[in-house]
């Protein structure tokens, strides 16, 4: 269970993740990282849970703290897995990184037999007004590096990720937003106000 | 073993280990014959091994280790004939990575082993003479089914766990492979789930070295009281430049001389790393049999799981719960990389669990029986998570 002080100590949107995941489930973590989520998974939701990450040094120490993480490439490594192999694939703030995310996208859906997808909303009202206002690429917490050094290669808003939803055939099944104090914003609110506000997203899918 | 006849045969350590091994050995029954991959019978047949730590009494913490080529069973403990530590001592033992504490580690001598496990160096019973040729070609997977009755007598149901680098890596995927519902982890390290077209061409070299010395005597060397010393020191010696990396072997050589100041304008040994190379070669006699070598790196040739399974390395693994762990190094130009992630591939297609790891060291093949910390923190940490599933409490003494 999670100890009162886990919000200082895990991401927001990590925490919703494992909110989302139901006790016991298959899942796949693609570009896990430091293997953050998949351990906050194994100890609240006893998950059977492996990842995939592109570097090595990360793979590595997950390995070494116990998780299953194997070195590997979203653009092209999803393609192995067999249809419907975990209950839940998850791209956690990695979408923006892929070289194909609409193809990583479909393969989440393949594998999955739900998705779950957070980013960095490209349309939050910092970013936009950083690039009205010096006209220049955002640089701020979220987006640390400079255009020229940045895995992001496909960094996109809110709005343009309900498109590719679209595009692919997906359900949405639940998509939250937060604001810049980690707080969600209220699902009342409507979606040109989460785009404007949210600046992390993280959404529920399902194939339709 | 009254037929031994000491007159016939150099008495050395070597030659007495293959049939009076100082570890522990079981003799398998002729009513409990392994049924070969060739089709032959093979039975009454010895297992030689050793153990290290203690079984628990569920039975349930038990590590198989296997050895590689020219490994044997003393993977902790002295070697009786050479005197040197145990081949994987930084791996195993009191705290170590796969720790003695908590585990029970069993490692036999291979099937075709010279260290007192049945091979071409044995005498066969029906003979009263060493084996030589007549011993028929063993495959990987004749080596794990001798194993499966190590493990039978020990009354071991379920090994917690399988590994070993090299041509053990290749036993570790036939266990994983044969006998899913007794693997409950598996590591198989450096290694392949086929022996390359490559590997294959330098295994042949070695094996025509060996041959084409006349001491080799067609296999009967034993008979006539020699050794292929040559052949065999050759063999070794091609086959030690591919356990290496060009990297390492620049760095511990270069281009020096040895104990020289200038070039002898003769064929000696002028080169540190050709006398390196020549030192390898000749300890290498003292410790291995000729025959036993031609059998093993044979039984490395034929190796290929997915040939087995209709060419689909996946199918190997289909229904698979075993916990995988695959490790290569970045050096190693023996067992790339490449072919731990076929085999990495194969058991995503299955949707089996699995971690991988590549290690960066510029030691080559070798490195995975080196000081790798990397190595031994993926192991443990392996070992840790996949003991705490299996309900397997903690090292005494550490919490």
């Amino acid at each position: 269970m999670l100890a009162p002080n886990a919000f200082r100590q895990h991401r927001v949107d990590h925490l919703l993740i494992a909110q989302m995941v139901a006790p016991g489930s298959r899942v796949l973590d693609v570009g896990c990282g430091d293997g953050a989520l998949l351990q906050l998974l194994a100890d609240t939701k006893e998950v059977d849970g492996r990842g995939i990450e592109v570097s090595r040094e990360r793979v590595n120490a997950c390995v070494a703290r116990g998780l299953s993480v194997i070195q590997g490439d979203a653009d092209r490594d999803l393609d192995d897995y067999p249809d419907g192999a975990f209950d839940y694939a998850i791209l956690s703030l990695t979408i923006q990184a892929t070289r194909q995310p609409k193809a990583v996208l479909e393969q989440l859906l393949r594998i999955g037999r739900r998705a779950i997808v957070s980013f960095p909303n490209f349309g939050h009202w910092r970013v936009r007004s950083q690039l009205l206002l010096t006209g220049r690429m955002p640089v701020n917490e979220h987006l640390p590096d400079s255009w020229y050094v940045s895995p992001n290669a496909h960094l996109c808003t809110i709005k343009d990720f309900v498109d590719l939803c679209r595009v692919v055939d997906a359900r949405v099944e639940r998509a939250v937003a937060f604001n810049s104090w980690g707080r969600q914003l209220g699902t009342w609110i409507p979606l040109t106000a989460h785009n404007m506000l949210g600046e992390k997203a993280v959404f529920m899918l399902a194939r339709k | 073993m009254n037929t031994v006849d000491q007159r016939e045969l150099p008495s050395d350590a070597r030659v007495l280990e293959a049939d009076r091994p100082s570890s522990k050995y079981i003799d398998i029954p002729a009513s409990q014959a392994l049924r070969l991959d060739c089709d032959q019978r093979l039975g009454p047949f010895r297992i030689a091994y050793e153990t290290y730590g203690e079984l628990n009494a569920a039975k349930s913490n038990a590590i198989l280790v296997c050895h590689a080529l020219t490994g044997d069973q003393y993977v902790a403990s002295k070697n009786p004939v050479t005197g040197k530590p145990g081949w994987w001592e930084t791996m195993i033992g009191e705290g170590k990575p796969i720790d003695t504490n908590r585990f029970f580690v069993i490692c036999p001598n291979i099937l075709g082993g010279c260290l007192g496990s049945t091979g071409p160096a044995s005498i066969n019973p029906e003979t009263g003479k060493a084996w030589g040729l007549g011993f028929p070609v063993i495959t990987i997977g004749d080596m794990v089914d001798a194993q499966v009755r190590l493990i039978d007598h020990l009354g071991i149901e379920q090994l917690f766990c399988v590994a070993g680098g090299s041509m053990g890596g290749m036993q570790v995927l036939e266990w994983a492979a044969r006998y899913k519902e007794r693997v409950f982890c598996a590591m198989p390290i450096a290694t392949a789930a086929w022996h390359s077209s490559q590997n294959i061409a330098f295994h042949e070299v070695g094996r025509q070295a060996v041959m084409a010395d006349p001491d080799w005597c067609q296999g009967r060397y034993q008979e006539f009281g020699k050794t292929p010393r040559n052949g065999l020191a050759v063999a070794r010696m091609a086959a030690h430049i591919t356990y290496l990396s060009e990297e390492a072997l620049h760095r511990k050589f270069g281009r020096s001389l040895q104990d020289l100041s200038a070039k002898s304008f003769s064929f000696n040994a002028d080169f540190q790393v050709e006398s390196y190379l020549r030192h390898q070669g000749s300890t290498f006699v003292d410790r291995f049999d000729a025959n036993s070598y031609l059998y093993i790196t044979r039984a490395m040739d034929y190796f290929d799981l997915a040939a087995e399974h209709g060419d689909v390395l996946a199918n190997a693994f289909k229904g698979t719960k075993t916990r995988f762990c695959v490790v290569s190094f970045t050096s190693d130009w023996l067992y790339p990389t490449r072919e731990s992630r076929d085999i990495v591939q194969a058991l995503n297609a299955v949707a089996a669990n699995v971690s991988f790891v590549e290690i960066e060291s510029d030691k080559g093949h070798d490195a995975f029986l080196l000081d790798e910390p990397e190595l031994f923190a993926t192991v443990t940490g392996f070992l840790n998570a996949a003991a705490a599933k299996r309900g397997l409490t903690p090292a005494k003494g550490k919490r």
